[in-house]
């Protein structure tokens, strides 16, 4: 099967200093990439390069076999979506006029919803299961709703990749459980995804991929079961790790988890 | 939005424009007021005297459309600036126009006084006073708004001081009371002449901003978040910056500096109608255009002696938003 996405080469240079550099990754239809590392290991850039946003240095991003520094603001819009960590507004539009901006790269500079525009964007609530606030104002929701409002109005780009830069990182522990849940649900629909996260154990929770990055290479990449190891965390991470096997004792199964090992 | 909201929003500007018709030191009967009007398309024999009807329809009529004209653009020009730099405290100076726009009105005025030149220049030197903002504020082919603030700060103040040079200069017995009382804000001189040039200018500003008015909501999300979501950044916020400067420099030139409009009526309008552009922008027109028909009709009546507009609308408008903040705490409803 042919990639979704795929990496060949990738650096980026600013200020004459290597973010990352010879990155090469490929996410397939329905895969979700994790991209772990420490504070200023290059992740964010990466995933702005990725999106388009940010010029690679050198090498291409692929997109289904197209070079995505050939497409222009809109074309990209319509195929990749992107979550941001830091958000900010001032202005208190309801949930329902956020998500409909989702649709914004189908209606032109001068263009403005159609009927068929706020259904797909009420679809996308009902998606996440935010259809009972559509009405309130964005800047009234909790941090859990907000992100999953933002990824309702990604649904309604209709993107064939999205891209998200620490979905988890301002949430509680049950809204984190509920956006890995959701992010599990997409990849069923073929959707392929990528995300940064500081948490190796949402990287375990999501068992296609992970990258490991450290100082803008990636130290090892593969399925996170495989790749997610003491050795690795360490190196990393440059702390003590244990990673361990537990099973469920209502007998589900087994998942594997990690900790810091303190002595 | 209810349609008794629209209904309101469109009857409250053309209420108030006819009463304009009619107030003033020189009376006329609301209903010769409709007589007079209709007489220009109706057979109808007047009854009036030909003062009444001069003053009706070559003073106060111009008069009353450019007050509209000018309310609504400058309203409406407010509202886009507010959602482009996602800030509330946003007026339609922030790029500098109207203090470049003065300047050159001062200049116009140091020079020769003729009203056709002080107008040219005014709105010349209001457009060249933004381009200029907007080529400071080019960083790496894109135009960061905390940049455009800036570089608007400085270009404001560069002409502000222009203009205190230009005073300074100005002979202190004619030249300077024209160039102090012209600044103040008047539509004292509103004649049909004028209304022909502006208008279209307004008119077509305001066209832009209408069009980009959905866009503009994306826009307000922040630069960067807009880009991911297709919209064409640069090309955007240069309509609006387009839009805005041809509005305010037109409705400066013939107006003089009237502060306050830009920066109240979109906060009004936001308490209304929400936040969201598609309705904001036109109910900002409609307030607009009210507002200042209101104002200048204070203006030439409460005194004998007419109050420059610039000084009457924030001593007006202050109070009434200080009242509508303390009352919702500052929230942008």
């Amino acid at each position: 099967m042919e990639p979704r996405i795929s990496l060949r080469g990738g650096a980026f240079r600013y200020d004459k200093r290597d973010i990352f550099s010879d990155l090469d990754l490929d996410v397939h239809p329905g895969e979700v990439l994790c991209i772990l590392g420490p504070n200023g290991c290059g992740k964010t850039t990466l995933l702005r390069c990725l999106s388009g946003a940010l010029k690679l240095g050198k090498g291409t991003v692929w997109l289904e076999g197209v070079d995505i520094s050939t497409l222009n603001v809109v074309e990209l819009a319509k195929r990749i979506g992107f979550l941001f960590q830091e958000h900010t507004t001032s202005f208190p539009f309801s949930v329902l006029e956020v998500v409909r901006m989702g649709r914004a790269p189908y209606l032109g500079l001068f263009g403005s919803p159609s009927e068929t525009d706020t259904e797909l964007a009420l679809a996308a609530l009902e998606r996440v299961g935010m259809l009972p606030i559509k009405n309130k104002p964005y800047t009234q929701i909790s941090g859990g709703e907000r992100q999953l409002v933002l990824l309702a109005r990604t649904l309604a780009q209709e993107p064939e990749v999205i891209l998200f830069d620490e979905p988890t990182s301002h949430l509680d522990f049950r809204n984190q459980a509920l956006s890995l849940e959701m992010i599990r649900k997409l990849s069923k629909n073929q959707i392929s995804m990528i995300m940064t996260t500081h948490n190796p154990n949402h990287a375990l929770l999501l068992p296609d991929k992970v990258a490991l990055m450290k100082s803008g290479k990636f130290v090892a990449i593969g399925k996170s079961s495989e790749v997610i190891t003491e050795d690795n965390l360490r190196e990393i991470y440059g702390i003590e790790v244990r990673v361990f096997t537990v099973s469920d004792p209502q007998g589900g199964g087994t998942l594997k988890l990690c900790s810091p090992w303190f002595r | 939005m209810s349609r008794i909201k629209v209904v309101i929003l469109i009857a409250v500007p053309l209420v108030l424009g006819y009463v304009s018709l009619f107030l003033g030191r020189y009376g006329v009967e609301p209903l010769t007021v409709v007589r007079i009007l209709l007489s220009k398309i109706f057979p109808i024999t007047p009854d009036w005297s030909r003062s009444a009807q001069t003053i009706v329809l070559e003073i106060r009529l111009p008069r009353t459309l450019l007050a509209m004209s000018v309310g609504a653009g400058l309203a409406i020009s407010g509202a886009a600036y507010q959602g482009m730099f996602r800030n509330p405290l946003v007026s339609t100076d922030i790029l500098g126009v109207s203090s470049a726009a003065g300047f050159g009105a001062a200049l116009a005025l140091l020079f020769s006084g003729n009203a056709l030149e002080v107008q040219l220049a005014s709105f010349a030197l209001g457009l060249a006073g933004v381009g200029l903002t907007y080529l400071i504020a080019r960083v790496y082919k894109t135009t960061p708004v905390l940049m455009l603030v800036l570089s608007g700060v400085v270009v404001a103040a560069f002409f502000s001081s222009l203009i205190s040079a230009t005073k300074y200069i100005a002979d202190p017995d004619n030249k300077l009371p024209a160039v102090t009382y012209w600044l103040l804000g008047s539509l004292s001189g509103a004649s049909y002449k004028n209304l022909a040039t502006v208008v279209p200018m307004i008119g077509l500003g305001s066209a832009g901003l209408l069009l980009v008015r959905w866009p503009l909501n994306v826009l307000a999300m922040g630069d960067d978040e807009a880009r991911s979501l297709g919209i064409r950044t640069e090309l955007l916020k240069s309509v609006v910056i387009v839009c805005t400067t041809v509005i305010t420099a037109a409705a400066v030139s013939v107006s003089g500096l009237i502060g306050w409009i830009g920066l109240m009526i979109p906060h009004v309008g936001r308490m209304i109608v929400g936040p969201n552009h598609n309705v904001l922008l036109p109910t900002t027109l409609a307030m607009g255009a009210a507002y200042l028909v209101l104002i200048d009709t204070l203006a030439r009546t409460i005194t004998p002696q007419e109050i420059p507009l610039g000084i009457l609308t924030s001593v007006v408008g202050a109070p009434f938003l200080a009242y509508l903040l303390r009352r919702t705490k500052g929230g942008w409803k």
